[in-house]
């Protein structure tokens, strides 16, 4: 978009929205130093900068960067990947209550996670850039699955129905994970029940570099498609009457959100409503238009989960609380308040 | 006050129903239930890691020998465990039931509405800050718990825009029980009680004492009296609020009351067996298909039936895998979730 056709007041909500996309950056930074910051061993902020450019001693350079920034790194990644996967979903329904935790989409992924793990040995080397894929596949199944059975005959899709297909199969699909995990060894089940707590747990950089690929791919072809998503949210006849092949994009759209969540799943278990609050607050924040929306929506999701994380590991001390546990326990309430105030 | 025209509008309503009722298949299908019923709690006390004849069985309760090991296997372990089960079953199906008539809601169930989850969000508490608690003190907080959970359920549901729909209360209920599941999961975590929790939720109905059916039992008798003397007040509530009133119905109290009563029953089962959805969907349904739309008989077939379906349930799970025990929420889910895609599918219209 060019700036020449915009009237005055288009650019000055443009200046807003850029605005307000700085704050966000800035806080995630706050957000990172007082996470690097906290723990066990305190760091003074200064510490935490001087040992960021190489001027710590050796324990602050272990800690830093072995244990608490890859931490910090994936809580981010994993915040975005689900706010982004969740801003999708909403625009593609057209359903303001879609999140890929609500849909089933997590509990898909992390099944197949699961039978992995429980089946083959656990986390070591290769396995580890393979759960992605694994994630992705359960994910996307789970999603097919939902599709088709809240698929109806010349009624096609209602939002409605497809949550409440996907509550169904989510609360299936529970009970299939509670079932294997009896057959599981002591050792993996601890590994799968902090992991589906939703606690970011590999705090280590071979998982940010399993992560990362997906985001480097999906999140410009996301971004790129911020026009569709923009008449496809308008409705499905004003959709077609603008020329978008609404059926292909939809699908296109729906595979890269299902790459998200099921990629960010693989790395922190089950971690829900982030993909519900973060676009939601977004939209508050900066408008309905996806040019705006979705980088919003992922530095909010990434700012929420880094935020919970952080909270959950130094709050509760020495004992954590996971950030999926965390993030519920802001997420749910905000969830009952949309409803109480949306029309159906 | 009712207008004389929604009376008679009502009137015509109740003679519909009437005619859609089967007074002879719902005695039938009562007999026939509780004939299975007894044969399946036999059959499950028979049944386990010591085989047992079904005579031994008969002997064992009527004439006690407590000398036998056999006799006292039966006598402490499985006889308990089973009229857990069935207890568990009748309450959870009742108040299914009583849920889905008060509500005109094809898909209320106290596991979809928040109120398993509020109940097993109290006993976390009571785990973590009064340990050794007294067992009639958790079942308190159990109910509690339960009435939390619907409190909130409902208040959400009813300060929407448009009302109490079928689908809000569902959504609600799920984004309810997510809140209390994860403030339940946390506080496991920090007081690291969580095994002490998963041994109870995932124990099924084993661990059930005579001391706990003792404490229960009077509980769940009054519980179902009342619900049987509210069942024809509900069949008049089903049909609608204002034909209700219109045939002189006090809604307000029967609601109060009715809710009371699924709060005993629901807060009691989940306190001996934790949180079992579906139950309380699946039997309802079933029932309500054969006997059709009196809830005279819907609830006392759902008491039967339900008490038929954990027994079963309870009977697999120890015999599908032994010595392990598959958690009984877990199978009961494997029939309930395409049962609930059913419902959801057709939109809920048939009630």
């Amino acid at each position: 978009m060019s700036n020449r056709f915009l009237t005055p007041n288009q650019k000055k909500i443009r200046k807003k929205n850029l605005a307000i996309l700085i704050t966000l950056v800035v806080l995630i930074i706050i957000t990172f130093v007082i996470s690097m910051n906290t723990g066990v061993i305190k760091l003074t902020p200064l510490e935490v900068f001087r040992t960021l450019f190489g001027q710590g001693d050796a324990q602050q350079q272990l800690i830093l960067f072995e244990f608490r920034l890859p931490r910090i790194v994936l809580a981010v990644l994993v915040g975005i990947s689900l706010a982004v996967s969740g801003a999708i979903l909403q625009g593609i329904s057209r359903n303001a209550l879609a999140d890929p935790g609500i849909l089933g989409i997590n509990a898909g992924a992390g099944l197949a996670v699961m039978l992995f793990v429980s089946f083959f040995s656990t986390t070591k080397a290769a396995p580890v850039y393979l759960l992605p894929v694994l994630a992705f596949i359960g994910s996307g199944l789970t999603a097919i699955v939902i599709y088709t059975l809240s698929y109806k005959r010349h009624e096609g899709i209602t939002p409605m129905r497809l949550i409440l297909t996907g509550i169904a199969v989510a609360a299936g699909i529970s009970s299939m994970m509670i079932v294997l995990t009896l057959r599981l060894t002591p050792e993996n089940y601890q590994f799968i029940a902090t992991w589906l707590a939703g606690s970011i747990w590999g705090s280590n950089w071979k998982f940010v570099l399993s992560l990362l690929p997906w985001l480097i791919v999906l999140l410009p072809f996301v971004y790129s498609k911020s026009r569709v998503l923009n008449v496809l949210n308008l409705g499905e006849l004003t959709a077609v009457g603008l020329g978008a092949s609404i059926e292909k994009e939809r699908r296109l759209l729906l595979a890269a959100s299902v790459g998200l969540a099921g990629a960010s799943v693989s790395v922190s278990g089950g971690i829900g409503f982030v993909g519900l609050v973060a676009p939601h607050l977004a939209r508050q924040l900066v408008g309905a238009k996806h040019q705006f929306l979705l980088p919003a929506a992922a530095l909010l999701g990434g700012l929420l989960v880094l935020m919970a994380d952080t909270i959950g590991r130094s709050i509760f001390e020495p004992s954590e609380i996971p950030a999926g546990i965390v993030v519920a326990v802001l997420g749910a309430p905000y969830f009952l308040y949309l409803l109480a105030h949306l029309k159906e | 006050m009712a207008t004389r025209a929604e009376g008679v509008e009502g009137l015509e309503k109740l003679q519909e129903l009437q005619r859609r009722t089967h007074p002879v298949r719902a005695l039938l299908a009562l007999i026939i239930g509780l004939v299975s019923l007894v044969f399946a709690i036999g059959l499950s006390i028979s049944f386990g890691a010591a085989d047992i004849s079904l005579s031994m069985v008969w002997q064992a309760v009527f004439k006690f020998l407590p000398d036998l090991t056999e006799h006292q296997i039966i006598r402490e372990i499985r006889l308990p465990r089973v009229l857990g089960a069935a207890l568990v079953g009748a309450c959870f199906a009742v108040a299914g039931a009583m849920m889905q008539g008060m509500t005109r809601n094809p898909l209320a169930d106290s596991g979809l509405l928040g109120l398993n989850a509020g109940a097993a969000f109290m006993l976390a508490l009571c785990f973590a800050f009064f340990p050794g608690l007294p067992y009639m003190y958790l079942i308190m907080w159990s109910f509690v718990g339960a009435g939390l959970g619907v409190a909130i359920v409902y208040g959400i549901g009813s300060l929407s825009k448009g009302g109490l729909t079928p689908m809000r209360l569902v959504l609600a209920g799920a984004a309810v029980s997510a809140l209390l599941g994860a403030l339940g999961e946390g506080i496991a975590l920090h007081y690291r009680i969580g095994q002490d929790l998963a041994f109870w939720y995932a124990g099924g109905v084993s661990g059930t004492k005579w001391s706990h059916l003792q404490i229960l039992s009077p509980w769940i008798l009054v519980a179902m009296i009342g619900a049987l003397i509210l069942s024809r007040s509900i069949t008049l509530l089903s049909l609608g609020e204002e034909i209700a009133i219109g045939l002189g119905q006090r809604t307000n109290v029967i609601k109060v009351w009715g809710m009371i009563i699924v709060l005993i029953l629901a807060g009691a089962a989940v306190s001996v067996v934790g949180a079992v959805g579906f139950v309380g969907l699946i039997v309802p349904h079933l029932t309500r298909y054969i006997v059709g739309h009196d809830y005279r008989w819907i609830i006392s077939c759902s008491l039967v039936y339900g008490a038929l379906l954990v027994v079963l349930a309870d009977f697999i799970a120890r015999n599908i895998n032994p010595p392990y025990e598959a958690p009984i929420g877990a199978l009961i889910a494997f029939i309930g979730v395409p049962f609930f895609l059913y419902l959801a599918r057709k939109g809920g219209k048939e009630l």
